[in-house]
């Protein structure tokens, strides 16, 4: 059946929370509402108000309390109800959610997700489209998930749920709307695994999130335009990264660029480049490019195109490569 | 509030009605009772083993200063003059219920069965915590301020949709009181009808900066009518005051009625940890005036008065502290450093590849190291 991406991610939620009465569903808006995004659309109706429920806005009481639950046994799945509102709990996920296992010598781990829709493209006002995914990867403690695609939202929601980590699930927001034509459950490579969406010889495009959209677009327009063959890569979890997978793929072509949302500086994509530089140094035609976000604050709705990576950023950095 | 507008308004003065406003006031603050009398129960087999726990952990915390300042603990964060409001505190506790303290609640934790040399770990820096908190239902100590607040109540609430009769206490001080998570943790304890005591320890200060930089508010139990729930003000040295205060508190969270916010008033006797100075900010006399409300002092005294203690018992616990500050000596000083690989094996469930990339640079580190020795 045809579902979004935001079906998905509710399908999932609902059918982890009738596999499994210790998954507990909460954050601002997610019951009655449904969350601003409706991705908890009905759950309230259909759990009852103990497993999916509203809280006051405070986010950092949202994760902490997780974390407690977590502790008792249960798995809460909190929600952030935009990326710029993540970041009052930003001292409970690195100070706590991150270290109980390891503070504990490993007697605790916990089992909690942290949804937050992330990244920008859709005409909203400040604060509602940041790409945070630097600040968790650098954490160590934290399994860090971005699903690009509707089978993956789905596949790796319900993952991250029955993982014994805590997982900081970011959902490109920009694509809830994305359509597939899907069987639930879905079945997919587990957490920890990228996954080769197009196959090309010429470069590597590695993209994860809102630009897996992105990077197959510009995929289609090379193979169209100028014959080329791109093949693209979704990182799928930002943290592990299967760095095999990506290192395999720009070992084959020999060229390969990364491409987020984010800021360039200090941002995830210099860690892919700099680890692929590492380790395939000697097979590569080029230097690993970086296809990003500029280094500003991310700017209002009416200019945020000229911010945000598009097709032919990725095309412009594709012919830098076979230049080289 | 609803407000008159006059329909026929054309100018501001010679149309009153429409620059007419309502609003409601807050009563003054000073809504704190005055000291009500209670009966507290308490057997006399209880009040000796709160006195012996209070003991004890004075006992505790003068060895850990030694150690401290022998080099066997990195530093510590002492609780002498806060026994009767820690040990009063985790004594109203069942077996079942969790308690989420802070690195100043090393007594409250002693008393409520940690293991003294596990708890320690914090500050030998063996393991950041050294116990199980599965084993005590204690989780560990924790240094960010506040934010174990909100563990209580995330706990709280799992135990309430679990329907189990569980009560989470946390414990936090004048300075964490103006944490953001201690307001959020109050909150929505209180939204939600958590089953939590928050025992606030007022010492008075926070390292050194007094209470009167931390609130303008006279108390800090005035909080509790905020968030809309109970609220205690108690004599934090006063050991029965303070367990019957808990008490009442863990038995109305127990049968539903949801969270108490407590302040004990206490005060704190040694420097905030061995690496603080106290003279640079607080003055002897007002620490001497505190020495003579010693919390264990006062609590002896009105126990021999009554007959409850007598010199057999008293030896029995001296010999007991003995014991407990010879097991700390023991087990403190020179304890091994642990295997720095282990370091790797529990940031995950499982060693990422990348941890188990590192942990072999390490290894080659670790060889080369001995081979050079």
């Amino acid at each position: 059946m045809e579902l979004t991406m935001a079906g998905a991610l509710n399908a999932a939620l609902r059918d982890s929370m009738r596999e499994d009465d210790s998954v507990v569903v909460y954050g601002e808006d997610v019951g009655k509402l449904g969350g601003v995004f409706r991705i908890s659309d009905g759950l309230q109706a259909e759990m009852g108000v103990d497993r999916c429920f509203d809280t006051p806005v405070a986010e950092s009481g949202i994760v902490g309390t997780a974390i407690g639950m977590a502790l008792y046994g249960m798995r809460p799945v909190v929600e952030m109800q935009f990326d710029g509102f993540s970041y009052p709990a930003l001292d409970q996920v690195i100070s706590h959610v991150a270290k109980y296992r390891s503070r504990t010598r490993g007697r605790v781990g916990l089992p909690l997700v942290i949804r937050i829709p992330y990244g920008g493209g859709i005409g909203a006002v400040e604060h509602h489209s940041e790409s945070p995914e630097a600040y968790y990867a650098h954490t160590a403690g934290l399994t860090v998930v971005s699903p690009g695609t509707t089978a993956d939202a789905y596949a790796l929601l319900r993952a991250s749920i029955a993982y014994d980590d805590p997982v900081i699930f970011l959902e490109p927001k920009r694509r809830y709307w994305l359509k597939e034509d899907l069987d639930l459950p879905v079945t997919a490579p587990p957490i920890g695994k990228a996954v080769v969406r197009r196959e090309g010889t010429a470069a590597t495009v590695i993209a994860y999130g809102p630009m897996v959209t992105t990077a197959l677009e510009a995929a289609t327009r090379a193979a169209d335009e100028s014959g080329i063959g791109l093949e693209v890569v979704d990182v799928r979890t930002l943290s592990p990264l299967d760095i095999d997978t990506l290192v395999s793929s720009a070992t084959k072509t020999g060229r390969a660029l990364v491409v987020h949302e984010a800021a360039r500086f200090a941002g995830y994509g210099a860690e892919i480049a700099a680890e692929v530089n590492e380790r395939a140094f000697g097979y590569l035609a080029a230097p690993v490019l970086r296809v990003t976000g500029w280094d500003v604050p991310y700017p209002s709705a009416k200019i945020e195109s000229h911010f945000l990576p598009d097709a032919d950023r990725i095309l412009d950095a594709v012919a830098r490569l076979l230049e080289y | 509030m609803t407000v008159e507008v006059s329909s026929t308004a054309s100018g501001p003065s010679s149309f009153p009605g429409l620059s007419k406003a309502a609003w409601q006031d807050v009563a003054a603050e000073g809504a704190l009772g005055d000291a009500l009398s209670h009966d507290v129960e308490l057997t006399a087999e209880q009040l000796r083993n709160l006195y012996r726990l209070m003991a004890l952990s004075r006992r505790v915390d003068r060895q850990a200063i030694n150690l401290t300042r022998q080099g066997a603990l990195g530093v510590f964060a002492s609780s002498q003059g806060q026994e009767a409001a820690q040990v009063g505190a985790v004594f109203a506790l069942e077996a079942d219920d969790w308690l989420f303290p802070t690195y100043r609640e090393t007594v409250g934790t002693f008393a409520r069965g940690v293991d003294i040399v596990e708890l320690l770990a914090l500050f030998s820096g063996s393991w950041h915590c050294g116990f199980n908190p599965y084993q005590y239902r204690v989780a560990p100590l924790t240094t960010p301020l506040a934010t174990q607040a909100l563990h209580a109540v995330g706990l709280a609430m799992a135990a309430r949709i679990r329907h189990d009769p569980v009560v989470a206490m946390t414990f936090f001080g004048d300075g964490a009181a103006s944490e953001g998570d201690a307001h959020e943790a109050l909150n929505m304890a209180a939204v939600f009808g958590a089953p939590v005591v928050f025992v606030v320890q007022n010492n008075g200060y926070a390292i050194s900066v007094p209470y009167r930089l931390q609130t303008k508010a006279s108390s800090i139990a005035l909080r509790a009518a905020g968030v809309g729930m109970p609220g205690v003000r108690v004599d934090g040295n006063d050991v029965v005051s303070v367990y019957g205060a808990v008490r009442t508190a863990v038995e109305r969270a127990r049968r539903g009625d949801g969270p108490t916010l407590i302040e004990a008033v206490t005060y704190r006797l040694e420097a905030h940890t061995t690496a603080d100075d106290t003279t640079r900010y607080r003055s002897d006399d007002e620490a001497a005036s505190w020495r003579g409300r010693d919390p264990i002092e006062r609590f002896l005294g009105a126990l021999r008065e009554g007959g409850v203690v007598d010199d057999a018992f008293l030896a029995s616990v001296e010999a007991e502290g003995d014991a407990v500050a010879a097991r700390m000596r023991d087990f403190l000083f020179d304890a091994p450093a642990g295997d720095p690989r282990e370091m790797f094996d529990h940031v995950y469930a499982t060693r990422t590849p990348l941890l188990e990339a590192e942990r072999s640079m390490l290894q080659q580190e670790l060889t080369a190291a001995q081979e050079t020795t």
